[in-house]
């Protein structure tokens, strides 16, 4: 299958288009996004699926499994992608009923992007939080598609040096409500003649302040495969996100709360309540998905190194943070 | 009528609320849960103290206070401000003083040789660039906090068991 030969349908009673990617079927109605495969089938309201949907494809999969829900979700391969129903959840895999199916990352993000831009109606935002935003439900109604195709913002080496990603400025990006008492002073530069280019700074939570997403990490800073992916965080992320390495969490500001369940089964495991200047690792054998009261700064720390799967999986990488 | 006017917290050297972790089914360990604010109020100033890790990749916090010594690095470094202010001075070496493949940043002996790039003043959330093979010295007339994106180096202090949640 070419990407663009995405399997769809003429529009239902309700307008929207039908989809199918090998055995799994999409379809949904005014208020719920039905799937079905081989072996089962499955709802969800179409809240919760374009909001995951939406993160799935802005991150092209992201590090290891998104989880829609207890039930649908992807992993990612880096070139192929795992979509599967039920793997990670222990009373699927006894009564095998979970489905998995392997495909070209290219073929699956088409059919996401297809699936996203036909499902999102005009006034929805995916990625802003639930107060600023019409609701998803309805019949077909337009489409939102400067929202759904943000550019992924992603520094070269950091936000602000000459040629990289810039700041944010009033002209685009006004400050949201929740941090309109963020200082928005800038960092004062002296650099001597010939250096100002190399003389960078920049205020990264005034950056913060005026993002106009939620749950959406973008790089800020790199140190070879160290990457600094901050996000401003409000009400729930929309995904339980599946590790397939050890990942960091700096709370910048404010508080979120993690649900933290077995990645496997989905059994719980803890739950981690994180403030102000609070450090933790998410382990690379969970899942978890956190909840923001207000609109919060979390610094997400990432190791991309290609490696790191494998070497997990080997055994020569812990799925623990530190030793102690 | 409820208030829809918000407070953003931060926190800080002084104020700080750390969270915590409620056990179902694990170990707290595995979650290596501190707090920057925690570890720099019992550092020493300069001192480069792991809160956390990920392979040779490391979050150093640092209590910025008085000027520090003159260090560089073979590779990018990126200091976060996370409380108080600081200076920072930059000096493009003549020659590098590490090898290419050296992780972490050193200590200088004596003053740098090579041209004087300028300073920076940084105040909360504030990041800068600390470009690869530069010389660089941190000031801070108060007590400060400094989280550095960087590599495992010689200095880099482990303490793990002072200051996460077990
Ligand atoms: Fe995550």
């Amino acid at each position: 299958m070419s990407a663009t030969e995405i399997a769809s349908t003429a529009p239902n009673k309700q307008g929207y288009r039908s989809f199918g990617l090998g055995a799994f079927h999409f379809s949904r109605d005014e208020y719920f996004v039905h799937i079905d495969w081989p072996t089962g089938k499955h709802v969800l309201s179409a809240d919760v699926f374009l909001r995951a949907l939406q993160r799935d494809v802005a991150w092209d999969f992201f590090y290891g499994t998104v989880n829609f829900d207890a039930v649908f979700g992807t992993v990612n391969h880096y070139g192929t992608v795992d979509m599967f129903a039920g793997r990670f959840n222990e009373a699927y895999r006894k009564a095998e009923l979970d489905h998995t199916e392997n495909f070209d990352t290219t073929d699956i993000r088409e059919t996401f992007k297809a699936m996203l831009e036909d499902w999102t109606n005009q006034g929805f935002d995916p990625f802003a939080s639930p107060e600023e935003t019409d609701k998803p439900f309805g019949v077909k109604d337009g489409s939102n598609t400067a929202a759904i195709t943000r550019r992924r913002v992603a520094a070269q080496r950091m936000v602000g040096v000459p040629g990289d990603e810039q700041i944010r400025t009033d002209a685009t990006h006004p400050i949201n409500r929740m941090f309109a008492d963020v200082a928005q002073d800038e960092p004062e530069l002296y650099p001597e003649p010939g250096f100002e280019d190399e003389v960078c700074a920049y205020s990264l939570f005034a950056y913060l302040s005026r993002s106009d997403v939620t749950w959406n990490p973008s790089v800020v800073s790199v140190c070879k495969a160290s990457l600094y992916c901050p996000t401003t965080e409000e009400y729930i992320l929309p995904i339980f996100h599946g590790n397939d390495r050890v990942e960091w969490f700096v709370q910048l500001s404010d508080e979120i709360t993690w649900e933290v369940q077995d990645r496997d089964t989905g059994s719980p495991r803890a739950k981690v309540t994180m403030r102000a200047g609070d450090v933790a690792a998410m382990p690379g054998d969970i899942r978890h998905q956190g909840y923001s009261p207000k609109r919060s700064m979390l610094l997400v720390w990432e190791n991309a190194s290609p490696e790191l799967p494998e070497l997990i999986r080997t055994g020569q990488a812990s799925v623990y943070p530190v030793d102690f | 009528m409820p208030s829809t006017s918000y407070t953003t917290e931060f926190g800080s050297l002084n104020a700080f609320a750390k969270g915590g972790i409620e056990i179902i089914d694990d170990n707290p360990k595995n979650y290596a849960f501190s707090n920057i604010f925690e570890v720099a109020g019992s550092s020493r100033p300069w001192e480069k103290v792991a809160v956390g890790k990920n392979m040779e990749y490391v979050l150093e916090v640092i209590r910025a206070e008085g000027t520090s010594e003159w260090r560089t690095c073979a590779h990018d470094e990126f200091p976060l401000v996370m409380d108080g202010e600081v200076t920072i001075e930059l000096v493009r070496l003549e020659r590098p003083a590490v090898p290419a493949d050296k992780a972490g940043s050193v200590r200088l002996a004596g003053e740098p040789v090579g041209a004087r790039m300028g300073r920076m003043v940084l105040r909360r959330g504030h990041q800068a660039l600390l470009p690869a093979h530069t010389a660089y010295r941190i000031t801070a007339t108060a007590p400060s906090v400094v989280l550095l994106q960087t590599i495992f180096g010689d200095d880099t202090v482990e303490r793990w068991a002072d200051i996460c949640l077990s």
